[in-house]
């Protein structure tokens, strides 16, 4: 009997839930198809920037209200002093936030600072002339890049004391980790940078791929994050790649770039050729960080464009045989997707060790 | 529009012939598989930084 009940509970479930779906759209119906398209591009952009908290979804009740489902986030702001408060303060942009003497307002998914009324001026350009304090704050990428920072931790030191403990036999999850750490070192490291010198870049090698590939797999989950989708965040892996290169550079590396073409010429004959050929040298070392960071960041913003917009689809064609195709659609994108978000891990490390390689290479002097 | 259009053509063209010439090689010398994979995903990541580059410019 309790499993008939059950079966009967879940039926009035699903039967709930295709009454509480066609409302929502019935809701929509009445705007013209045009609002509904702007609507979908803005729930996209919204989608893509980083967020003060941590909404899962919202919705509009009988009164009109916007209703959130999720957490608010610590909102951090340097302003003549620290500020920190809760992001529920600052209700998505609709109310003012009053903190101390000051009062802060959310407009275009920035925190500006304004009067008691909240009032946003405007130059002629149309751009903000409200002044911004820095913004410290824990937003929903901060918080997505701790708990993967945290999950990672927790994975790779309880993989370690295990190893430690079978004497380098893998056990458990270690199973499924082990091919890949090892594929890193033999495959992407070794190759690369070279037997003697490719150890000391393992960590930040092994560190970056799973991190960027942890990220993207994350973006895929309904959580709706889009970490490695943010320029900003691409740029500071980036950087990092850069700052690696640079530092650990030989003296082979910097030769190479200043002194291409070594003793191959007499001194006067290299001076118009290095003209050219030192600018382009120099341009190559940004160039390089640059694509790395481009490429991941289109990659992911792409991916999670196309996703969305599939699924933007079943609310424009509004039809039995519209939902499915979109359903379908989306669903072998979302495959895709997560081989896109393996190989962009791959790709981002691969070619760190391919420049890592550059700075350490050392040539045999004859 | 038309440049963006443009640039999907190209990056296309471009990974398209990169692919199946490493096929062509992987065929040729099944041996070098891993190599040759490795050499194919790097100039496709190239090109396809080139066209994300472009894109943003259009």
């Amino acid at each position: 009997m309790p499993a008939a009940c059950n079966k009967f509970k879940f039926l009035l479930a699903l039967l709930a839930l295709s009454f509480f779906v066609p409302n929502n759209l019935a809701a929509k119906e009445s705007d013209s198809s045009q609002d509904l398209k702007t609507e979908i591009k803005e729930y996209i952009a919204h989608h893509l920037e980083d967020a003060y908290d941590f909404s899962l979804f919202s919705y509009t009740n009988n009164e009109g209200e916007h209703i959130y489902i999720g957490l608010p986030l610590p909102v951090i702001l340097w302003d003549n002093g620290l500020q920190i408060f809760s992001s529920s303060k600052l209700h998505h942009g609709e109310t003012i936030a009053q903190v101390g003497a000051n009062f802060y307002k959310l407009e275009h998914g920035k925190i500006y600072k304004t009067d008691a009324e909240g009032t946003i001026n405007y130059d002629a350009a149309h751009h903000i002339t409200n002044s911004a304090p820095i913004d410290l704050s824990i937003t929903k990428g901060v918080v997505s890049m701790l708990l993967i920072a945290a999950l990672m931790f927790w994975i790779f030191h309880s993989l370690a004391s295990s190893y430690a403990a079978t004497r380098g036999v893998p056990a458990g999850i270690g199973r499924f980790f082990e091919p890949i750490v090892l594929y890193i070192r033999d495959e992407i490291a070794r190759p690369n940078i070279g037997e003697k010198k490719y150890m000391k870049y393992m960590n930040f090698l092994l560190t970056v791929f799973f991190f960027i590939w942890f990220l993207n797999l994350l973006g895929l989950t309904p959580l709706g994050v889009n970490v490695t989708g943010n320029i900003a965040i691409t740029f500071g892996l980036a950087l990092l790649t850069f700052l690696i290169t640079n530092l650990t550079g030989t003296k082979d590396y910097w030769m190479h770039l200043f002194d291409p073409l070594g003793d191959s010429m007499k001194w006067y004959a290299k001076i118009p050729l290095y003209i050219i050929l030192i600018p382009i040298e120099l341009l190559g070392v940004f160039i390089k960080p640059f694509s790395l960071l481009i490429r991941l960041y289109a990659n992911m913003q792409a991916g999670h464009i196309v996703l969305m917009s599939l699924i933007g689809l079943m609310f424009i064609f509004k039809s039995w045989l519209g939902s499915p195709l979109s359903f379908g659609l989306a669903f072998a994108i979302s495959i895709i997707e997560l081989l896109v978000a393996l190989l962009q891990a791959y790709i981002f490390t691969m070619l760190s060790a391919l420049y890592f390689g550059f700075a350490a290479e050392e040539h045999e002097h004859h | 529009m038309v440049g963006a259009g443009l640039v999907v053509i190209g990056v296309g063209m471009g990974i398209g012939r990169i692919g199946g010439s490493a096929m062509e090689a992987i065929g040729r010398q099944p041996d070098a598989y891993g190599k040759i994979q490795t050499a194919m995903l790097i100039a496709a990541a190239l090109v396809e930084g080139i066209g994300f580059a472009a894109l943003f410019a259009v």
